[in-house]
């Protein structure tokens, strides 16, 4: 188990002082004009070296991706935006961070906005999160008050503005592309690439977007070393994370952990265990609504990590949203609801996710009931096929997954509940 | 998903002063030129302001920023949490129904509303007070079921102590948001597991909690005034630090006329055709009359009415059958005779649009046109 000295996000839960000078006590903003001062490159080659893989559910090696910045202006500036539409339902962590511990956001927004050679930054966060965003906003001015940005940021030489704007509930816009749309000022529909952001992204300049994640942690691997946080996990599934485990567990909590912990562990340490012990897990969705379910058996000795839940369950990390589902669930209508969570956002720019978001929950909704052929399961996955992979972004595939999940894991539940329906409520009896 | 703006809207939309001036302030957090980057908070402040979102609010948002109505329209209507009809005067309710609330209760909060505030979501209640609606995942899945009401999340949430803040809300009073079983914020209930020592306890209540005790803005509407306005990003001399003048963001392209940019032209117009009108005014008798036509062209042939822009090999086999041969039949044409034309080519409008009649008139005279020169050297058909 992690212990307390390696946390990064020490007032995660909010009960240290949560201002300024609480944070500095914490060990934050602790040399930040020297990190700077080390110079673009160098810090590049320890975010490479830490192995840090983007939180925001893709997981894209973090410094690779600062790499493919410009490292000469062409004469447009350069932005970071940060990605703070946190939609994936289950996922809840990065909340924690702007509320209770934002200097880690703040400090993370300077230097990789140093890194990346822009002088500007947005957070984007949504728009539901709006005591989050004035506790944001807060912290935000209280940095300006300091110095810490604005001219000189930090007695850097680095002049940097870190600007807090928010969406209005739309899914969608946690897509990257989809993001920089609505932070333009219009309909959050995802953007073809080529070009990529980093080419040309917010306002038709170099940007790259990061989750919160990913850049909050930034600060402590730089100061602490890349050493210290690649040796968390196993290979390539680096460092710390953020897990937020909610559903049927006894006590549902978002923890910071190391990576690559099994989940066995996880429950048990953190969350008090399965509701009703571990016989009475039914399944788990390990990474937030787009990966696909896994069922209970396979989980207890699952390895939380990015190559683990993909190479092996055929699943994946995502943002770490663990949601657990004991045997007191329908697990048919749990996946129908993020079915209606997917045609609810799809953007309606591509007709196959427009169209078969629909198409895929009014099959789902008849799952539901059991008033369906069992042929209509193996449509239904033709179906989620045809959906998958042939979108702008990638809204199409996470509504696929979940139900390729469940007719992989629960194809039996599903038969069942046709057949019953069909045999009618008096020969159920009979039996 | 289909929104339409509400059948019955308010005469005028105005920001309160201090609206404005935090409105102003946003603004400047974008590169000049990209103003429009502004318009979800300008939105959102204004249904803050009015509970629901106008059209008056819509179109005066628009002209503030300079941008086509439409434009922000398509934003309005995109984005879920604008309200596009009259909500609760007290609060509107929003209940997370996605699935890891809904396998923790959401459905039991779902009831609760339908039984004390109105049977269907985006309904307003009886005594008008309260409304409600199922709404996807907000992002509080540790603190599962809840609810966001106004401003605030309510957390931890079960069917008895949702109907008690119902209850509370419909007195006139505001329950203190956050975990409703306890809790602090989104540790393990039964106690901390990590971070031990941090436990300082030094606050009431976590972050949100605390600035929505502190504000005491939960569910009122917001004129701007609940807290000091603050754009620290712009310097002592006025300016924003981190925008480089040698290296400036490049400006937006044109993707569509504001509505100040849509008038002025279209009162130019509206004028000269006024005008013509007036000119015409014997002629037109408000009924579409036939022309003069012919059963055949004249011994000398018809003219090759596809010289005429707009008029191509398919119009003119059916300008034929009509009885239309000749440049001059088309020239004599007057506003009624054009009225009749149009109606029989199921064309609306496309005779004065391209401007046959004073092409005929230049083509019947052995004149030419642009078009008609490029047409007889072959280079149209």
């Amino acid at each position: 188990m992690l212990q307390d000295k390696d946390r990064i996000f020490t007032n995660l839960y909010g009960m240290h002082e949560r201002t300024l000078a609480g944070a500095k006590a914490r060990g934050h903003w602790d040399g930040t004009a020297g990190i700077i001062k080390k110079g673009r490159d160098w810090i590049i080659d320890q975010m490479k070296a830490s192995g840090l893989r983007g939180r925001g559910g893709a997981g894209f090696p973090t410094g690779l991706k600062w790499s493919f910045m410009p490292k000469e202006s062409d004469g447009r500036p350069a932005y970071l935006v940060i990605n703070a539409d946190e939609s994936e339902p289950g996922t809840c962590k990065d909340r924690e961070i702007m509320r209770h511990d934002p200097h880690t956001l703040i400090e993370g927004a300077l230097i990789a906005s140093f890194a990346m050679n822009a002088n500007t930054a947005y957070i984007y966060i949504r728009g539901e999160f709006i005591r989050e965003r004035e506790a944001l906003q807060a912290a935000i001015d209280e940095a300006y008050d300091a110095g810490l940005l604005g001219k000189n940021a930090a007695k850097s030489g680095w002049d940097f503005d870190l600007f807090l704007h928010h969406g209005a509930g739309a899914y969608i816009c946690g897509e990257e592309t989809a993001l920089i749309e609505s932070l333009e000022g219009k309909k959050g529909m995802p953007r073809m690439k080529p070009p990529f952001p980093a080419g040309a992204g917010l306002y038709g300049c170099p940007t790259t977007v990061n989750n919160v994640e990913s850049i909050a942690v930034v600060p402590t691997i730089l100061r602490r070393g890349p050493e210290w946080f690649a040796g968390f996990g196993r290979a390539n599934n680096a460092g710390t994370k953020l897990f937020g485990i909610s559903g049927h567990v006894n006590n549902p909590c978002v923890v910071e952990e190391a990576m690559s912990i099994s989940f066995e562990e996880l429950i048990e340490k953190h969350c008090g265990g399965i509701r009703g012990g571990w016989d009475n897990l039914k399944a788990v969705i390990p990474g937030g609504s787009s990966v696909p379910c896994v069922r209970a058996e396979n989980m207890r000795d699952a390895i939380m990590d990015f190559d683990y839940l993909r190479g092996e369950l055929g699943s994946g990390l995502g943002t770490a949203a663990v949601i657990v589902m004991d045997q007191s669930t329908d697990i048919i209508k749990a996946i129908w609801r993020l079915s209606k969570f997917y045609k609810h956002e799809s953007c309606g720019q591509c007709t196959p996710c427009r169209e078969g978001t629909g198409w895929m929950m009014r099959v789902m909704d008849r799952l539901v009931k059991g008033e369906a052929d069992v042929e209509e399961i193996d449509m239904l996955w033709d179906v989620t096929k045809q959906v998958e992979g042939h979108t702008i972004c990638a809204l199409g595939d996470a509504a696929a997954w979940p139900i390729q999940g469940l007719i992989n894991n629960f194809r039996d539940e599903i038969e069942d509940r046709i057949r019953v329906n069909k045999q009618g409520k008096v020969s159920i009896a009979a039996e | 998903m289909l929104r339409r703006l509400h059948h019955e809207q308010p005469e005028s939309f105005a920001f309160t002063p201090a609206n404005l001036a935090w409105a102003e302030g946003q603004i400047t957090k974008y590169p000049e030129g990209r103003q429009a980057s502004a318009v979800i908070p300008l939105l959102w402040r204004a249904q803050e302001q009015e509970g629901w979102l106008t059209k008056p609010a819509i179109e005066a948002v628009a002209d503030m920023l300079g941008m086509a109505y439409i434009r922000v329209l398509e934003v309005a209507s995109f984005y879920f949490m604008f309200q596009l009809q009259p909500v609760g005067s007290v609060a509107h309710i929003q209940i997370c129904g996605t699935t890891g609330c809904m396998i923790c209760g959401a459905e039991d909060l779902i009831a609760v509303c339908r039984e004390k505030i109105a049977d269907k979501p985006h309904v307003v209640s009886d005594d008008s007070k309260l409304s409600w609606e199922e709404v996807e995942c907000l992002g509080s899945c540790t603190n599962a079921p809840m609810a966001q009401i106004g401003k605030d999340y309510y957390e931890d949430l079960t069917a008895e102590s949702f109907a008690k803040i119902v209850d509370e809300l419909r007195a006139g009073n505001v329950p203190t948001p956050g975990p409703q079983n306890g809790r602090y914020a989104a540790e393990p209930l039964s106690g901390l597991t990590s971070l031990t020592e941090y436990d300082s306890g030094k606050t009431q209540y976590n972050a949100s909690v605390q600035l929505a005790t502190d504000i005491g803005d939960t569910v009122k509407r917001i004129d701007g005034t609940e807290v000091p306005l603050l754009t620290p990003w712009i310097g002592k001399d006025g300016t924003v630090a981190g925008r480089n003048a040698a290296a400036p963001t490049p400006k937006a392209p044109a993707t569509g006329k504001t509505a100040a940019q849509q008038a002025k032209p279209a009162a130019k117009k509206a004028a000269p055709k006024k005008a013509e009108k007036v000119e015409a005014a014997p002629a037109v008798t408000g009924k579409a009359k036939k022309p003069r036509t012919m059963k055949a062209p004249r011994k000398a042939g018809a003219d090759d009415l596809k010289q005429l822009k707009g008029v191509g090999p398919k119009l003119e086999q059916t300008l034929n059958e009509l009885g239309f041969w000749h440049f001059d039949q088309i020239a004599k044409w007057g506003a009624d005779e054009i009225a009749w034309v149009d109606d029989n080519l199921k064309f609306k409008g496309r005779i004065e649009r391209d401007g046959w009649i004073e092409q005929a008139k230049t083509l019947a005279e052995g004149g030419e046109t642009e078009f008609s020169s490029k047409v007889k050297k072959g280079k149209v058909y």
